[in-house]
């Protein structure tokens, strides 16, 4: 079998079976195993050259993909979106200003209450907003730096934050001022690498999480446990999104992308420094997003409640507002003073905020 | 490099073993052998420890050979685990300098230990990772995983082993235990090896183009793909029906209260709704039931058809899904009482094959237990309940009802602005709560269930 006159697809069938198994199967001392070492050893002794091979694979049968595609006769979004009225003018402007940070703002999540929020940053800090009055109503230092992931949770009780701690704590928000909050901590989530984002799924009770790690995982906050993981991804899970669904069982995970809320089964990813928008159902990229006068790549995204806005931070230091049916970029906005890191529409709605590199979070509206 | 110990015939290698474990022997003799010393490591003094140099030193002097040469011999010594560094202990190579190396304990040589038993790799792997997480690498995650995969059944001995062995090992002193990891760890680089990274990427770039293949066989065969236009037409179609709702295209009354500081977008709607409000509840079944006013309407409603208890049993099955591990037993207990014994005060209609296997699966209560009921009462309310409700006059009173607000009146003054008032925290109605006594979350979480957007 492991001859070089034989094609790379038919050496890739073979090694298909045993990849199965993951790697360490190649350490077991069988003549079958000792023979799939002898391939590899092979491949990876003209490295250069096999590599480039299978890159060319690659990309013949990305474009056989395509051509499959081509041939259900489909139509494109912007052909039906022609017959859509444009939109107006936009006008947005920063309604508030929340200044407290003292280092990169991270990430920020809305309370289901449509006015609070929780925002995370570099130096430690998880601070709970009341965003319409700007006052601080909270504030938790962790016991690292980094806290990549905040999440507030549904009732509105308590918030979860994590970072290059490898774990997810829950803190129950307490009115007493005397209290401190970091004593009622609770760590739920526990990975080998940071915590990139986590959400609360439908209650207080369940919390997903991604890492660095390359794995997502749904914990039981009460106990700690994990109740499932999920697998998959080759490299570091940066983000991730609950689906509305019926089942309520649905979530997107992102690796190296960002990943806005879900739309009617749809998401939107950002690569380099363009935002697509993908289908989940078939199975394929539906629009991109991009301009020639837009350099810099977009680190967050979010839809408008009707879809039909696409919001984007990028790390021009812009926002940028997208036509999502049309394609086009309806308005900019200027405002912050280094790259946006964390975009949220609000649950209703009615506005969306904006975390930054600048120690600030904006309310647009 | 890429090095495999076991590549070579077992009959050959064993006579290189005892030709090594010989010399290993002669070069630890007190008198003849290396110059034993204290070496230092950071900031821990290492026993009985040599430099580079002195082994390659003595391998001169005995064996009367270049520095070349001895360089050569001394390289397989630490290639095979016989010695191994303390610095940089993953690079398994002799430097002619002071770097310190250490003899390993004849426990761990080849011919005592070898084959290396997945079951201790499995261990030495779970210690590891208790002691420090994260302190696993790439290829060492992927092994602990298929380990855990493969041996499962006699895993949890496993990890007892290994808090065990931990436990035992903090009662050495420091310098002990910095000796002891690192024999232990020289013995597993040479028996597991890592795969080298430029495989690492084959292998990575491998999967990825199989997956691609595979993809395009899928597609090519067009099972299960849903035609671009239909997902397009439909997405157009929702951001139509939405849009007067997005408050961000099309503003909302009376105001957005971030840019007039009116409040009263958050704080109407609680006695009479809006038009808005009522339409959305005909969008689709999901919208009526994250709505809590529309939830209690579609009760009265389905009180009046006495079938009440199928929208009280989804709830009661909502709260098991998404409510504490430790309360899922009673809860369940409730929901069988209540609902899904025969005669009892709210029964619900379930067909005989999904009742017979929620019964059966009642027997070990879990999350995920009722699922399958209540899907199946989801959907009768969905195609059934639902869209009678939407023709009832019930419905249409409602709306009829239903006021459209008065836009927020501009300020005489437009230059002063309205004074932003605080609403009170969510936390606070937990605190409340808590000091009655309740349970925290059965209060909170009857208005939050589900995707909520409350108005």
């Amino acid at each position: 079998m492991p001859n070089t006159k034989y094609g790379l697809t038919k050496r890739f069938h073979f090694l298909n079976k045993y990849f199965q198994n993951g790697l360490s199967s190649l350490h077991q001392n069988t003549p079958r195993l000792r023979e799939i070492l002898c391939v590899l050893v092979e491949m990876a002794a003209q490295p250069s050259d096999t590599l480039a091979t299978l890159k060319t694979e690659s990309e013949t049968l990305k474009t056989k993909l395509e051509e499959e595609r081509a041939k259900l006769h489909d139509v494109e979004l912007h052909q039906v979106a022609e017959k859509i009225e444009a939109l107006g003018q936009f006008v947005m402007k920063t309604r508030r200003a929340l200044k407290g940070h003292g280092n990169k703002v991270l990430c920020l999540d809305w309370c289901k209450d449509k006015r609070r929020i929780v925002s995370s940053s570099q130096d430690g800090k998880v601070i709970v907003w009341d965003a319409f009055t700007t006052n601080k109503e909270h504030a938790v230092t962790m016991p690292c730096t980094w806290v990549m992931a905040c999440a507030y949770a549904p009732s509105g009780c308590a918030v979860a934050c994590g970072g290059l701690d490898n774990k997810c704590s829950v803190y129950p928000l307490s009115l007493d001022k005397n209290e401190n909050l970091a004593a009622k901590k609770k760590s739920v989530a526990m990975h080998t690498n940071y915590l990139s984002a986590c959400c609360f799924t439908n209650s207080d009770m369940q919390i997903l999480t991604s890492s660095g790690d390359g794995t997502c995982a749904l914990w039981d906050v009460e106990s700690g446990q994990m109740l499932q993981s999920f697998h998959g991804h080759a490299a570091d899970v940066l983000c991730l999104d609950l689906a509305p669904s019926e089942t309520g069982n649905t979530f997107v995970s992102g690796v190296g992308t960002d990943i806005s809320r879900n739309v009617y089964l749809k998401t939107s990813l950002i690569t380099c420094k363009q935002c697509r928008l993908y289908d989940l159902r078939a199975d394929r990229e539906v629009a991109i997003y991009s301009k020639e006068s837009i350099i810099f790549g977009a680190s967050s995204v979010d839809f408008s409640l009707s879809g039909r806005l696409l919001f984007g931070g990028y790390n021009d230091y812009t926002i940028n507002v997208w036509d999502v049916l049309k394609g086009t970029r309806v308005s900019i906005l200027f405002g912050h003073e280094n790259r946006v890191s964390t975009l949220r529409v609000s649950p209703d709605g009615t506005a969306f905020c904006s975390g930054s590199w600048d120690h600030t979070l904006r309310i647009w509206a | 490099a890429f090095y495999h110990a076991k590549q070579y015939a077992p009959v050959y290698f064993m006579c290189a073993q005892i030709q090594m474990e010989r010399m290993v022997i002669s070069m630890q003799d007190p008198d003849m052998g290396i110059k034993l010393r204290n070496q230092r490591l950071l900031i821990t003094v290492i026993p009985h420890a040599m430099t580079g140099a002195d082994i390659v030193e003595w391998l001169i002097k005995k064996c009367s050979i270049s520095d070349e040469e001895a360089l050569h011999i001394g390289q397989i010594f630490v290639k095979y685990g016989y010695i191994y560094p303390l610095k940089e202990p993953r690079n398994l190579i002799l430097k002619v300098d002071d770097s310190p190396y250490r003899f390993q304990m004849p426990y761990y040589w080849m011919s005592t230990r070898w084959p290396a038993s997945e079951l201790d790799y499995a261990i030495y792997l779970a210690k590891k990772n208790i002691r420090k997480q994260g302190e696993l690498i790439e290829y060492e995650k992927e092994c602990y995983n298929a380990l855990h995969k493969r041996i499962n059944h006699t895993w949890d001995f496993v990890v007892m082993q290994a808090r065990e062995q931990l436990r035992a090992s903090k009662q050495r002193r420091k310098a002990d235990r910095i000796v002891l990891k690192c024999q232990e760890q020289a013995y597993w680089l040479v028996n597991r090896p890592p795969v080298s990274a430029e495989l690492y990427k084959l292998i990575t770039l491998t999967k990825n183009t199989l997956y691609l293949l595979k993809r395009t066989l899928t597609i090519t065969l067009c099972e299960g793909l849903t035609r671009l236009c239909v997902c397009v037409c439909s997405y157009v179609k929702y951001c139509e029906q939405y849009q007067p709702h997005d408050p961000i295209m099309q503003g909302c009354l009376p105001s957005i209260p971030w840019i007039t500081d009116d409040i009263m977008f958050w704080n109407m709607n609680f006695a009479v709704p809006t038009k808005l409000r009522v339409e959305r509840w005909s969008f689709s079944f999901m919208e009526l039931l994250n709505d809590p006013m529309g939830r209690k309407e579609f009760l009265t409603y389905l009180k009046k058809e006495f079938s009440a208890e199928n929208l009280c049993f989804w709830q009661a099955c909502e709260d098991v899904r998404h409510g504490e591990t430790s309360k899922i037993p009673e809860k369940v207990d409730e929901v069988y009482k209540q609902f899904l014994t025969p005669g009892a005060s709210r029964w619900v209609n379930i067909d005989s094959k999904t009742m017979e296997k929620t019964l059966e699966g009642l027997k070990r209560p879990h999350r995920f237990v009722l699922d399958d009921a209540q899907m199946h009462i989801y959907f009768l309310m969905k195609k059934d309940s639902y869209p009678r409700y939407l023709k009832s006059d019930l419905y249409k009173n409602l709306f009829a009802r239903a006021i459209v607000p008065q836009e927020t009146k501009k300020s005489v003054f437009p230059f002063m602005r309205r004074q932003r008032h605080s609403s009170p925290s969510p936390a606070l109605a937990t605190q409340a709560a808590e000091d009655d006594g309740k349970a925290k979350n059965s209060n909170s979480f009857k208005s939050n269930s589900g995707t909520a957007s409350r108005r």
